[in-house]
């Protein structure tokens, strides 16, 4: 039961969070069993990325590495979200159920929410989990192949994170402490979050995203969040 | 008999002839021409080097005729296209013989972007006595020309040269990856990622698309195959969907095949598809001058049709291990080849819906295949061949080994192709990786395969037991033993 001004510490919402999760699964989930392999895929993730990154710069696609190193990327990508939100996984229509739920504030509901709200957080920001700046690492952009690139997911999340616009959430939101939404990167199933600011270092060798994406990605967390926020990161 | 010869062969008896090393340039085709006298590889540098089996001597029975360098010439030079701003390496990709018509031998050979057709002809006489030229060549000052005289052909030291005598230039957007010669030998195809193109080999300036792949507005992949007189769209069973868009080899059956009459030909293009999808087969009617002949494109979808995989196995490099990367018919037209990353599979044509056979080439790298995407080995294109009597397959692997499998007695044997480990004449000893726990004094782990010494390219003399193998800039020919 949700009680609008009282305030959930960080650890109380990580823990229902947890909950959350094992309350979603069915004690032979393999999903459970994939956690692990989840983490250590986010180095394969990083990997793919820059290799798809790498075959985007030649000036003549090998098409078979491409289309391979995409597709892998993708199934890479299918299982890190699991991570996040179990099935069945909210996609559009469900987003306006998720609205609805909401609206009927109960626990259960407002956990749905919650985990639907990250995993859209997740997709949004590719999820990974090493310590990766946001607008770096995110979906891999528009490769200019003909191949259409494996992250529709960003093209998915029009819909639904735009049903979060919707007015009688934000109230709910506000009473929330947030602050943990402007970290990069997020994994509900696994520990805390990751420092904010990133190193210039690191990045060096990450790909880098058009302007234009980045400031795509900008206003899509921003309305997400529904809040007045600084500019995030990396902006 | 021959079971005895193939029994001999399994046990390694095939003995190191000889090795060419090449400078410096990788080896990246070798190619048998019909009767297996001629022996052509191209290279990284865009060379191509023909040798020749000598003469059998009846002095020197012991010694099979061996292969000696017939000639070299420079197919392919690298080009810049000034477009795309963008060089064209000059790299050969494919070389396919034409059967022998004449004297003149003539050969097919590609880099990415271009095919050639070169003649490679003799020459042991010269005319000598022009009128209008002195013996050096230089014109003769007309004033002093006093008396007629007929030329005359002298015996001349032999001579090989290799003359261009087709161009067949742009026609492909992606990088050529195949070629294959009709039956008709009028016309063949040249294949890359995304086409399969139609040349005639009278006509440089024009080819015919047979069959293209291109992304449908849903993000489908869809198969398409356009009718040489129009752009007709052929039914084609299914769609493509996540797939591998290259079509990594072409192949034509010689039409000996007892499901093929005259006119029909059969072509197979290993394409990977999804598991849900499959390209079935499609026929495409071409008339040329020669008059009709009938395609039946074959794809082979082996995700689709194998076994369900092992739950326990499938990773995320499920997909790229299961890329097809070459295909082969056999000589007798009835079976296939496919070679993936880990395994060769032979398909029984009249039977398209799983493999009749699959060899493990090397399944101790399936625990491996992290740190093989990450060094991009997972991605190598490996080639396989059969014997002359379709009874013996082979194919490369890591470490310079390479692989024979005996489809009939069901044994293997791993050899290496090194100059270290076997000496002229040598018979090969036969190797073998450990995979884990003891390892005996012979054998070697899989930690310690150097991934960089890697075999793609080999070839199967067509009738008998030679066959040649290219470990990187070096290529080594073996023959069985002769008793």
């Amino acid at each position: 039961m949700l009680s609008k001004g009282l305030k959930r510490k960080r650890e109380e919402v990580e823990k229902e969070a947890l909950a959350v999760d094992t309350w979603w699964l069915d004690p032979g989930h393999t999903a459970v069993a994939q956690a692990p392999p989840a983490v250590a895929s986010s180095s394969l993730f990083d990997l793919s990325v820059l290799k798809l990154h790498h075959s985007l710069r030649q000036s003549e696609p090998d098409l078979r590495h491409l289309v391979l190193v995409v597709n892998t990327l993708r199934r890479i990508q299918a299982s890190m979200a699991p991570a996040a939100a179990l099935p069945p996984v909210p996609s559009p229509p469900a987003a306006a159920g998720v609205a609805d739920s909401l609206l009927a504030s109960s626990d259960a509901a407002f956990s749905a929410s919650m985990s639907s709200l990250l995993e859209d957080l997740s997709h949004i920001e590719g999820l990974s989990q090493a310590p990766q700046p946001l607008v770096d690492e995110g979906p891999p952009g528009r490769p200019n192949g003909g191949v259409p690139p494996g992250l529709g997911a960003l093209d998915l999340l029009g819909p639904a994170t735009g049903c979060l616009l919707d007015d009688g959430l934000e109230g709910l939101f506000e009473d929330i402490d947030t602050s943990m939404y402007d970290s990069e990167l997020w994994a509900p199933a696994s520990e805390v979050l990751k420092p904010g600011p990133v190193d210039g270092p690191d990045k060096e060798e990450a790909p880098e995203l058009d302007e234009a994406e980045l400031d795509y990605l900008m206003d899509v967390l921003v309305g997400t969040q529904a809040l007045e926020r600084p500019p995030g990161p990396g902006r | 008999m021959e079971e005895d010869i193939d029994t001999r062969k399994i046990n390694n008896s095939f003995l190191r002839d000889h090795s060419y090393a090449t400078e410096a340039d990788i080896i990246s085709t070798v190619e048998f021409n019909h009767t297996g006298e001629l022996l052509a590889t191209g290279d990284k540098g865009g060379r191509v080097v023909i040798f020749q089996r000598e003469q059998e001597s009846k002095n020197q029975v012991h010694r099979r005729g061996e292969y000696n360098v017939y000639s070299t010439f420079q197919s392919h030079e690298p080009e810049f296209d000034y477009l795309k701003s963008l060089e064209i390496e000059e790299k050969i990709n494919k070389i396919r013989w034409l059967p022998q018509q004449n004297a003149a031998y003539f050969l097919l050979s590609t880099n990415d972007k271009t095919v050639k057709l070169w003649k490679v002809s003799e020459r042991d006489k010269r005319p000598e006595g022009y009128n209008l030229k002195d013996e050096e060549g230089r014109l003769r000052d007309p004033v002093t020309i006093t008396t007629l005289r007929v030329p005359v052909l002298r015996p001349m030291d032999l001579m090989v040269e290799a003359t261009p005598r087709r161009v067949f230039a742009n026609a492909h957007t992606y990088h050529i990856n195949s070629i294959s010669v009709n039956s008709d030998y009028e016309t063949y195809m040249s294949a890359d990622d995304l086409r399969i193109n139609l040349w005639n080999f009278e006509i440089t300036n024009q080819s015919f698309s047979i069959l293209s792949l291109g992304p449908v507005p849903n993000g489908n992949l869809e198969v398409r195959s356009r009718l040489v007189r129009g752009v007709g769209e052929i039914e084609t069973k299914g769609i493509i969907t996540t797939a591998i868009l290259s079509l990594c080899s072409v192949e034509q059956d010689a039409g000996r095949g007892t499901r093929h009459s005259s006119g029909l030909m059969g072509c197979g293009a290993g394409i990977h598809v999804d598991q849900e999808h499959c390209a079935g087969a499609c026929e495409v009617q071409y008339s040329g001058r020669g008059g009709c002949a009938k395609f039946i494109l074959v794809f082979f979808c082996p995700t689709v049709f194998e076994e369900p995989e092992d739950p326990s196995n499938r990773s995320f490099f499920s997909e790229i291990i299961s890329s097809i990367s070459d295909v082969k018919f056999s000589h007798s037209g009835r079976y296939i080849m496919t070679r993936d990353y880990l395994t060769v599979k032979v398909w029984d044509l009249n039977m398209e819906n799983r493999p009749i056979e699959t060899y493990q080439v090397h399944d101790y790298l399936r625990s491996k295949l992290c740190s093989l995407y990450e060094n991009d080995c997972i991605f190598d294109k490996f080639e396989c061949v059969w014997n002359g009597s379709d009874s013996v397959i082979m194919t490369g692997s890591y470490n310079n080994f390479f692989r024979m499998f005996d489809r009939n007695t069901k044994r293997d044997v791993t050899l290496e192709a090194s100059r270290e480990n076997s000496k002229p004449r040598a018979i090969l000893k036969p190797r073998k990786v450990c995979v884990g726990g003891k390892r005996r004094k012979d054998e070697i782990s899989v930690d310690s395969l150097d991934f960089s010494k890697k075999i793609l390219h080999t070839a199967w003399h067509p009738s008998e037991n030679i066959i040649a193998v290219a470990a990187t800039n070096n290529l080594y020919i073996f023959q069985d033993k002769v008793n």
